[in-house]
């Protein structure tokens, strides 16, 4: 049941151009990160979006900037699309002082508070309850902000997350749990693991009615997530949003593992088809009438983003071990 | 100015305090707003500061410990409250996981000022799932402060305390410790985190004893007085941050160490604070350290069993006995009776 209408009404031109290049300064970031990964550099567990961006970018670019947004170890692309620090990020990953955790949290664990990035786990589903503690503050603080629970089909497994739901729809919180379904937990398919596929439904027994959407196309995901945003502006409880996305990578590394026993047969013919960012440069060229040539534009100043951002990176220092001790409590105990 | 009054009174009186103060202060759990209000400890706090602050919740332990993580981060004051501390293992993922690294983790961007009340329910047959005591769990992983109050003095002044700090704090408290009575500040007075306390001076042999153990240590240090052994009586209360040197300079001058302590003894607090005597003061230990937990079992439920199962004055006073190469006298060490009846 995925609603995909031909007809419905795109985003003006300035947004879809802005979910545009949000996707794609995310793909250049992670694409600059596999070709740093051989070099070492980056001494940790990566997990990448790629061709999942519109989800980030279509959902960050419905929110305002005090919005809250809670992801999960695949948590590059909703850092960047909610305005986390490019730089920081880049030294993060490579265990930098200058980092957003300086150094302490890694690619695993981003978060930029001051944009309202606040948590990244490795633990599946594990940030979902927080997110909701986060709506449910914001509920008590005269609902300042709409808060974002992300988290993929392996997360609604746990248990954690039923109960996150359910008191999100007692209290009828403002947050919106965003379902990232890429179809794989690691490498177990969705069958493997439920009967039930409809995973939109999964919380019809709690009281919270999701819908699905195509996740490769920006704009729907852009348009599903205003929608429940503005919804909840206006004092509506809980929102669950199921987008249907290709993970190009493997689950853990810089990897694109399409001919592994475990995909589907003709999955990356699928995945090709349907990139986020060829339909999005499709629609831009042909609604909005925009040139190659700033298509050319926009990827080399991207591209200049990034590599900046690797330059800091690589320039930064490392923490002094002084710092090993720090920040475990809020003072030296 | 000091008031008489139980210790489940001087958490409601610390509770009243900080939530008058405060308004972001708020206390959730379950059956917080109900009539028995945990053992009186949150009676009338429902009454007066309603339902937004003081509100009861869905049986689920894992999801509202990361709601008040949440919660936490984004400008509120949880207080989280367990009426068995055996539910917390429902929440290990948030407890340790989230809570314990938040700060850490996202570089000291974000403080968690969270507690989390929780009560052993030891006593009247609650067997091997509503006995359980689990500080050491909480002392094992770095992130967490954790106190034990013993008098209502230090359940009031620790319940401030940990409201006002800026990191998770685990309060655990003994069920059998409710209806202490003792004298407590008025108005309420935070007490330092990280501090021990002298229950009783000795000089022959020191006794480290948390929570409840200090009432049975107390009982048994009684008795050993009447038979010429002098034992002091250290209490951590706070176990992290934890007061080393009171008890390092307490075992230096006496020469001997039992620890005591609610839970087992394997890698738990006992296990740590005998590390501490051998690292720091090894060179003044006349004999090797004892120490007395609960017995390497579950609890069971069966009263010779139960009693068989935990650390009493007698059996203090029976470690105390041996460990100064005396024979156990044969006279009656007298049993600490428990008003408290079932069945909650």
């Amino acid at each position: 049941m995925i609603k995909k209408k031909n007809k419905m009404k795109r985003p003006d031109a300035a947004t879809s151009i802005e979910l545009y290049r949000t996707m794609l300064r995310i793909r250049l970031a992670e694409q600059k990160i596999t070709e740093v990964y051989p070099t070492d550099k980056i001494q940790s567990p990566i997990h990448l979006s790629v061709g999942q961006e519109a989800i980030a970018a279509g959902v960050c670019g419905a929110l305002a900037h005090g919005d809250h947004v809670h992801g999960t170890y695949r948590g590059h692309a909703f850092y960047i699309a909610k305005g986390g620090d490019m730089k920081r990020m880049f030294a993060e990953l490579y265990g930098k002082d200058t980092g957003c955790a300086r150094g302490k949290g890694g690619s695993m664990h981003l978060a930029d508070p001051d944009a309202g990035l606040m948590s990244c786990s490795a633990i599946v589903a594990s940030t979902i309850p927080v997110a909701t503690g986060d709506a449910y503050a914001s509920s008590r603080q005269g609902r300042k902000r709409v808060v974002v629970s992300v988290f993929g089909d392996g997360a609604i497994d746990e248990g954690v997350f039923f109960e996150s739901v359910n008191f999100a729809v007692l209290k009828k919180l403002p947050i919106i749990y965003v379902l990232e379904n890429n179809w794989y937990a690691i490498h177990s398919k969705v069958p493997e693991r439920r009967k039930q596929l409809d995973l939109y439904r999964v919380a019809e027994g709690l009281g919270l009615t999701g819908e699905k959407f195509d996740g490769n196309d920006a704009s729907t995901v852009y348009n599903a997530a205003s929608a429940a945003v503005a919804s909840i502006r206006k004092g509506g409880g809980p929102r669950l949003l199921e987008f249907t996305a290709y993970r190009w990578h493997e689950h853990v590394g810089p990897g694109v593992d399409f001919h592994e026993s475990y995909r589907r047969k003709n999955e990356q013919a699928l995945a090709q088809k349907n990139d986020p960012l060829k339909l999005a440069k499709a629609d831009l060229t042909k609604r909005c009438k925009v040139k190659p040539e700033l298509f050319a534009q926009w990827e080399a100043e991207l591209r200049r983003e990034v590599d900046e951002a690797v330059d800091f990176a690589e320039k930064s220092p490392f923490p002094t071990v002084e710092n090993l001790f720090q920040d475990v409590y809020a003072e030296s105990l | 100015m000091t008031k008489r009054m139980k210790y489940g009174e001087a958490i409601r009186t610390a509770l009243f305090h900080a939530m008058e103060h405060d308004p972001k202060v708020f206390v959730f759990g379950l059956g917080v707003d109900d009539h028995r209000a945990i053992f009186g400890s949150l009676t009338g706090l429902a009454e007066k500061f309603g339902p937004e602050r003081v509100f009861d919740t869905p049986i689920s332990e894992a999801a509202m410990t990361g709601v008040a993580v949440g919660a936490a981060v984004n400008g509120l004051k949880p207080v989280h409250v367990h009426i068995r501390s055996d539910f917390l293992y429902l929440a290990m993922d948030q407890l340790f996981n989230i809570a314990a690294k938040w700060r850490y983790m996202f570089g000291g961007r974000m403080n968690v000022p969270l507690v989390v009340r929780a009560v052993i329910g030891r006593s009247w047959g609650q067997g091997a799932q509503h006995s359980q005591s689990l500080q050491s769990f909480f002392m094992h992983v770095p992130g967490w402060k954790v106190v034990m109050p013993t008098t209502p003095a230090d359940a009031q002044g620790l319940t401030l305390a940990a409201i006002n700090d800026p990191n998770p704090v685990f309060i655990l408290e003994h069920r059998l410790l409710y209806d202490i009575v003792g004298d407590v500040p008025d108005p309420p007075v935070a007490a330092p985190l990280g501090k021990a306390y002298i229950r009783r001076a000795g000089k022959d042999l020191t006794i480290v004893a948390n929570s409840y153990m200090v009432v049975e240590s107390l009982k048994a240090a009684e008795f050993l007085e009447t038979q010429g052994i002098s034992a002091e009586v250290v209490d951590p209360v706070s176990l992290v941050p934890l007061d080393r040197e009171t008890i390092v300079a307490s075992v230096r001058k006496t020469g001997r160490l039992i620890v005591v302590d609610t839970s087992w003894t394997a890698c738990g607090v006992s296990a740590e604070i005998a590390a501490i005597a051998a690292e720091r003061a090894f060179d003044c230990l006349k004999q090797p350290v004892r120490r007395l937990g609960m017995q390497p079992t579950p609890c069971p439920v069966s009263k010779p069993l139960e009693n068989a199962f935990y650390p009493s004055a007698r059996t203090i006073a029976m470690e105390a006995f041996s460990m100064l190469g005396r024979a156990f006298p044969d006279v009656n060490v007298p049993v600490l009776t428990s008003t408290f009846k079932g069945p909650f």
